[in-house]
């Protein structure tokens, strides 16, 4: 720790206020993936708000800050905005959205009503309850041995210790019950056991983190690395340690940032784990907006560019040298940008070439193009014969149906259709190479 | 009561009115939580407005925060059918990080060299009805009418489109532009309502009086006045109260209130709002939890003078017309019951003449064996019906009978009846109760 001693107020603050943000965000985190799993984040917000008045009763009955009364308080009142949403939905019908928003709502203006009630014996302001005190964690040191760290840093590593080792022991319990309820129940688990554990390790979590960066930086952490992890995997596992390097980035990266800008550092945190799931969102490789963008855009291109190869086929076969232009080409299969991509992107793999006026398949595009009319005739052959429709309603089928066909079911197609060489409307249908 | 009081007054309960309205199309669609998101997510948008106007221009910030507001649920649509996020992870990712947004503008702000710190950005977040002047009054009121005038207008197509979009959509409905004027008037209320009440308490006033409005009625029509009524008066209580108008009107505090400190107006409108809420789970006719246990008490009371009924029938049947007394052992050992349930569902019995206690046992009256035999005859026909209509065991009827006799109707008793008069088979030919179909080990 001598470096530590060295360096000046300030940083050192800095490091503290990191230190701080990063187990609280981590011990967010970490129950808030089940949470995003669960599909119960909205109750992890509620719960966040709703401590309030538990808070201030213990404030009111200890008369002090000390840690045991705050979270027995904020338990209880957890606890209780859980099974009051609960109740309210299952034994009385409310819808759970509207059950949980009467709940929350409620215990807030309690707790902000006690607040003023009993103001000169809480040593708590509502604003710091909103964005918390982050910025000053380093002003209020406590000495335990030879160390010394922030008061905070008891608390909130209390709660990271309590919630790794919950998840720890009872991985096999969390990971069923969240992903299949049903098989947990018949397997013995008490399910409901389950979710009023993870709601008691919300509470705590939320109480424990108040003080130090209020209730909403608590509500992203909860569910914003988790659901940006969510994106990133499918691996339980994995999708923890994601959320966890991305609640210790936010920190890390918070404090810098509020530091430069001059602002408030929960904020600032929260607002930058908006930005890691809007980058999740965006950019992850299986669930990415812009991966599945790109996807649609593959599968639309490729429809198009076998469009385009079985339109010269047809040509061929009928000995029309016609003379045409790309864009004569592109408008006969749609137009529009996709063709002429589709165009480009067929010259480049030589699949079609040019001659003089006139675009001729290639042989690797010839062959290509056999498979495709051969799937496209060979289903209307199938429908035509073996599912009874009249032969002018099959082609539209085949044209959507030709791209979704490969060989194997052209074997099996062949089959059903042995009898004959010729599709509906007379035309052979090209044998595979 | 000073002029203040009153414009507080007012303002509260029309907010409070305008929020009920839109607050139960939002309650019916399970959009409840719209109103939270509404809430957080302005508030970027109003610290934004005041950096680009450069100063606290009134009507820009609220535009400014209407923009946001609807920004923040069109991105929570958006993420929902993009991603695999699901809706409440979205609501919850948008408004918590909106709000930190917000959060982080405004302490930007007030960090500002130069008089930043006049922004009053704080008092969006918990409200400050207190601060209420003529002119908010004038703009609620202009709000309140323009959203009612819309909702008016438009009331069959929203009323639609909150009970069955996909029929509003084969109508061939903008219902685009129906959820946008839905949600477009839920954030304007909510934009106006937020330098009173505050952000979470902004959330309340729209879903509370609506939920507790959906407890009295099955109409769209009365929820929508009544959540308003509820709206207004939670609002106009709320403000006098935490004005101290109740203290004047007393003579004394009752809420005691610590040195001379007035509550603050959103959180006591709030638990205003509450208090009707518990009322009506608690009250209301049909839904309220008083009258379903009522119901289920009566139901629970009717199946167990039933099923007393049934069992005296079923010893007493070998030896009728005679009466025989049951001895109370034989009828613990055929019903589930403890010693002192029986006494007492025979006493309830007794009072009604159905059964009569003999010496040792209980006795059914003339009365109690009409009655008892109309019993048998729809647990009889029951089980003949699942045996010969459903080709159900005859060993596995007689406890889906059991269950279901005591809610069998008059007409599907009739109904039975008949059929089992057109096939009854040669051993039951000249009865209309028929034979039990297993072993009654009559004593």
């Amino acid at each position: 720790m001598e470096w530590f001693n060295h360096l000046s107020l300030d940083a050192q603050n800095d490091l503290w206020v990191i230190a701080v943000g990063a187990m609280t965000n981590t011990a967010c985190a970490l129950v808030g993936c089940y949470l995003v799993l669960r599909r119960m984040s909205l109750l992890g917000d509620a719960i966040s708000h709703a401590v309030l008045p538990g808070l201030v009763v213990a404030f009111v009955f200890s008369g002090s800050l000390s840690v045991v009364p705050m979270f027995v308080g904020a338990l209880l009142v957890g606890l209780l905005t859980a099974a009051l949403t609960q109740t309210l939905h299952r034994q009385v019908g409310v819808p759970e959205d509207a059950s949980m928003g009467v709940v929350f709502t409620s215990l807030f203006a309690l707790g902000v009503i006690l607040i003023k009630r009993y103001a000169h014996r809480v040593d708590l302001d509502p604003d710091c309850v909103l964005y918390g005190l982050l910025e000053f964690v380093g002003f209020n040191l406590i000495q335990i041995g030879p160390y010394e760290f922030p008061r905070a840093m008891l608390s909130v590593g209390l709660v990271l210790a309590l919630n790794t080792a919950v998840i720890a022991i009872f991985w096999k319990e969390l990971l069923i019950s969240s992903f299949d309820p049903a098989l947990a129940t018949t397997m013995g688990f008490r399910a409901g056991l389950v979710h009023y554990v993870l709601m008691a390790l919300v509470a705590l979590t939320t109480v424990a983190s108040f003080e130090q960066v209020g209730s909403i930086l608590v509500i992203a952490m909860l569910i914003v690395p988790g659901a940006a992890a969510h994106l990133l995997t499918d691996r339980l596992s994995r999708m923890l340690g994601i959320a966890t390097g991305i609640a210790i980035g936010a920190a890390v990266i918070g404090q810098a940032a509020a530091v430069w800008l001059n602002t408030n550092t929960a904020g600032t945190m929260a607002a930058l784990a908006g930005i890691a799931y809007l980058a999740a969102a965006l950019g992850s490789p299986r669930y990415g907006i812009l991966a599945v963008l790109a996807r649609n855009f593959a599968s639309s291109i490729r429809v198009v560019r076998e469009d385009l190869l079985a339109m010269l086929y047809r040509l061929e076969e009928l000995n029309i040298e016609r003379a045409m232009g790309w864009p004569e080409a592109a408008r006969a299969v749609g137009g529009g940008l996709l063709p002429r991509l589709a165009l480009f992107s067929l010259k480049r793999r030589g699949d079609i070439r040019r001659d003089g006026a006139v675009l001729r398949l290639t042989d690797s595009g010839r062959s290509q193009a056999k498979l495709l009319v051969r799937s496209h005739r060979l289903w209307e052959a199938y429908l035509v014969q073996r599912l009874g429709l009249p032969p002018d309603h099959v082609h539209e089928p085949a044209t959507r149906m030709e791209h979704y066909i490969d060989r194997g079911f052209q074997e099996k197609l062949a089959d059903a259709v042995a009898q004959s060489p010729l599709d509906p409307h007379g035309r052979d249908i090209p044998q595979s190479d | 009561m000073t002029y203040l009081t009153w414009i507080v007054a007012i303002g509260t309960s029309l907010l409070g009115c305008v929020a009920g309205v839109v607050g139960s199309y939002a309650v019916l669609r399970r959009r409840a939580l719209a109103g939270d998101l509404l809430s957080h997510a302005a508030l970027p948008g109003l610290c934004l407005a005041f950096l680009l106007l450069g100063g606290r221009h009134f009507l820009g910030m609220l535009g400014g925060a209407f923009v946001a507001g609807l920004a923040g649920v069109a991105l929570v649509t958006f993420m929902c059918r993009w991603t695999r996020t699901k809706e409440d992870a979205a609501l919850g990712i948008v408004l918590s990080t909106f709000f930190g947004a917000g959060i982080m503008l405004s302490s930007y702000i007030q960090n500002m060299p130069g008089g930043g710190a006049k922004a009053g950005l704080e008092t969006y977040i918990y409200g400050q009805a207190a601060g209420m002047i003529r002119e908010d009054i004038y703009l609620l009121a202009v709000v309140s009418v323009l959203v009612l005038v819309v909702l008016v207008l438009f009331h069959k197509e929203f009323k639609v489109f909150s009970f069955d979009p996909a029929f509003a959509q084969a109508q061939g409905w903008p219902t685009l532009t129906l959820d946008i004027a839905m949600m477009g008037s839920l954030t304007l209320v909510t934009v106006v309502g937020l330098p009173s009440v505050g952000v979470v308490l902004m959330a309340a006033m729209l879903i509370i009086p609506a939920a507790a409005a959906r407890f009295w009625t099955d109409r769209l029509e009365r929820m929508l006045v009544l959540s308003g009524v509820l709206g207004a008066v939670s609002g106009a209580i709320g403000s006098l109260i935490s004005a101290g108008a109740v203290k004047g009107w007393l003579g004394f505090d009752p809420f005691g209130g610590d040195e001379g400190a007035n509550l603050p107006t959103g959180p006591v409108i709030v638990l205003c709002s509450t208090t009707v809420f518990l009322v009506s789970v608690l009250l209301a006719p049909q839904r309220g939890l008083l009258a379903r246990s009522w119901n289920y008490f009566r139901l629970r009371a009717k199946t167990a003078d039933e099923n007393l009924l049934r069992t005296l029938f079923e010893c007493a049947e070998p030896r009728l017309p005679t009466l025989v007394t049951v001895p109370w052992d034989e009828l613990l050992a055929r019903r589930a019951w403890s010693r002192a349930r029986l006494f007492w569902v025979v006493r309830r019995a007794g009072w009604r003449n159905l059964v009569r206690r003999a010496p040792g046992g209980v006795q059914l009256t003339q009365r109690g064996l009409e009655q008892a035999r109309r019993l048998v005859r729809a647990h009889r026909l029951w089980e003949w019906f699942l045996i010969h209509g459903a080709s159900i065991a005859p060993d596995h009827v007689d406890r889906d009978a059991d269950s279901i006799e005591h809610l069998l109707g008059p007409d599907l008793i009739a109904e039975l009846e008949n059929r089992f008069i057109a096939q009854r088979d040669a051993s039951n030919a000249a009865q209309v109760l028929p034979n039990s179909p297993h072993e009654l080990n009559v004593p």
